[in-house]
């Protein structure tokens, strides 16, 4: 330090009184910084303010709430038209549990060979790789399903049709793997390679180290992956529209046709008429979808927050 | 800026105007919105192109969005011309007087629906009562053999192939088939979300029957006669039964105006239902009003 510090206040006093092309640039910076930062809430609270004040009037008029969450028949241009939405509930979760079936193994896997045995440029390969692959475009995904997966499924299992549960959860786990794994593999990178020595030290096999020692302790990241994972899978559309077979009823069994909440609202709401009953219910679901998402991602973001604590 | 730069990007700014004035189309024309119906959406395009080429004076523009979509814009006065696939219904019209206008309904075409089935599917012909009994809520018809057709046991339940519940083609065979807009379809229905997905399932699927657009046949499936009641004859969808009005599902296709049509859009409606119009419908798959040679 060169110069000696007077108080406080004639420090600030200097720095009010500057007034240069540097403080105006860290001015603009410190704002444009800080407006981006409000705006992704600014964004949450206006969409969550659009999709329920698009269904507010019916929700609250019209709805019977039993009948959205345990009505087993979606009927809203029939008339009297019914808004059950069980069917789509079942469907969304019928074939998201297929998807984590996928996803879970693959991505684990996946992370695993990638973090743990790949390395120099094989690494850095299979890295831009899984990153390409999270870039395929959802709605070639559909086109494989319906392509590809519907006479591959009917063949291998001898059922009726292909676009199923079975179908729609193979290609949303193939879609949620890329990210899981480098979610997993960031939780694994996150684990001290001294763990790694200690163990080596003691004697353990790669294997022993991966699944005693580097496992164990990357499980809150390896969760909040999966946990993503699901959020993706819930929130994909065309691709479960184009391969689910969009069956409005509960499936029984993964070669059941099903329906998901994302899928109805964008197969119905291109055509139903703006503040309609069917447009506001269209809203409804939207809503419940929001909701369900926040609770993923909130539980996920519980996750790794407690990792990042202990 | 250097004076060869200056030169330069002078050349690129007369390069660009004589482009626009050499490329840029028509310059006084008049414009005819044309919006609606996504059945009709192809066939619209069609039009548009085809008269094109006819006029120098005339642009059409086509969108689609929906039957409903299209009234609703011609009412406002927002488009010229909405295409719809089914009639006006009762409140559109309350909605149009309110707002003071006046749809004049054209009718312009026709589209037959036709009930498909995998190629190897031997059905010969069906009865509206069997349609209603395959696609209906509470329908007792769940296995090819019921209708005396043998798939082997592996095919033998039926798939439903339908479409989302508010496709002017679903509401239609709804009223159609089902009994009126209280009609309901099976739950078990594969609801497709496009004409031609309907036909691709079908021709997937061995044990599969859905209904579509005619315009969307293709080698891999086959097309059912219908017969009205038991002892009717089957009737194939074709250009002339379904102008005849003897194929029992089909459906007109209109284009309503505010007020009776005038200048450019009225032309336009002429041509299209006139011999060269009909021609661009009938090629695309649609029955004409009457018949072309």
């Amino acid at each position: 330090m060169t110069r000696t510090p007077t108080s406080t206040h004639d420090s600030l006093a200097r720095e009010l009184a500057r007034r240069d092309a540097a403080w105006w640039r860290d001015l603009a910076a410190r704002l444009a910084v800080s407006i981006g930062g409000v705006s992704t809430i600014l964004f949450i609270v206006a969409i969550f303010a659009f999709i329920g004040s698009q269904g507010f009037e019916f929700a609250w008029n019209r709805l019977s709430w039993s009948e959205l969450f345990f009505g087993t028949r979606w009927e809203p241009t029939v008339s009297p038209p019914t808004y059950g939405a069980w069917a789509m509930i079942a469907g969304t979760a019928w074939i998201t549990a297929v998807a984590m079936l996928v996803a879970v193994p693959l991505s684990f896997c996946a992370a695993v060979y990638i973090g743990e045995f790949a390395t120099g440029r094989r690494r850095e390969w299979l890295k831009i790789l899984v990153e390409l692959l999270a870039a395929i475009p959802s709605v070639v995904w559909g086109v494989i399903g319906l392509q590809v997966f519907n006479p591959m499924i009917q063949s291998v299992f001898g059922v009726q049709i292909g676009l199923n549960v079975l179908n729609a959860g193979l290609i949303l786990g193939l879609m949620a793997a890329p990210i899981m794994t480098t979610l997993a593999e960031d939780a694994l990178k996150a684990v001290p390679d001294s763990y790694r020595e200690a163990a080596e030290a003691l004697g353990a096999t790669r294997w022993q180290v991966i699944y005693k020692v580097v496992l164990p302790h990357a499980r809150p990241g390896l969760s909040a992956a999966v946990l993503l994972g699901i959020g993706r899978a819930f929130g994909e559309t065309i691709a479960v529209l184009m391969a689910s077979g969009h069956t409005l009823m509960a499936p029984g069994s993964v070669f059941d046709s099903a329906a998901t909440l994302t899928a109805t609202i964008a197969a119905e709401l291109g055509e139903a008429a703006v503040d309609s009953d069917h447009y506001q219910a269209l809203f409804v679901l939207g809503l419940v979808l929001f909701f369900i998402t926040f609770a993923i991602n909130l539980l996920a973001d519980r996750i790794v927050r407690g990792r990042r604590r202990s | 800026m250097t004076p060869s730069q200056r030169l330069r990007a002078l050349a690129w700014i007369t390069v660009a105007a004589c482009a626009s004035a050499c490329f840029g189309g028509k310059r006084h024309y008049q414009e005819v919105r044309n919006l609606g119906s996504d059945t009709m959406l192809e066939v619209a395009g069609a039009w548009a192109e085809a008269y094109d080429k006819l006029t120098d004076h005339i642009v059409v523009s086509v969108s689609g969005g929906g039957s409903g979509t299209g009234i609703a814009a011609m009412i406002v006065g927002k488009i010229d011309l909405a295409n719809s696939s089914r009639k006006l219904k009762k409140e559109e019209l309350a909605r149009a007087r309110s707002n003071g206008s006046d749809p004049i309904e054209h009718h312009v075409g026709y589209d037959g629906i036709a009930i498909y089935v995998h190629k190897d599917n031997p059905l010969r012909s069906i009865t509206m009562a069997q349609l209603k009994a395959l696609f209906g809520d509470g329908g007792e018809l769940q296995r090819w053999s019921q209708l005396g057709v043998d798939l082997g046991p592996k095919d033998d339940h039926i798939v439903f192939v339908s479409r989302q519940n508010n496709s002017g083609t679903y509401e239609y065979f709804r009223d159609a088939v089902l009994g009126g807009n209280r009609g309901r379809f099976k739950l078990e229905c594969r609801n497709m979300n496009g004409s031609k997905d309907v036909v691709e399932v079908c021709g997937k699927v061995r044990g599969a029957i859905g209904y579509s657009g005619l315009a969307y046949a293709n080698p891999s499936v086959r097309v059912v006669p219908v017969q009205r009641g038991p002892d009717d004859g089957a009737i194939t969808p074709s250009d002339d039964t379904i102008i005849s009005g003897e194929y029992p599902i089909a459906r007109p296709l209109f284009m309503y105006t505010n007020g009776q049509p005038r200048g450019a859009t009225k032309e336009y409606l002429d041509w299209i239902k006139g011999d060269a119009g009909q021609r661009v419908l009938r090629d695309h798959g649609y029955p004409p009003l009457r018949k072309l040679d």
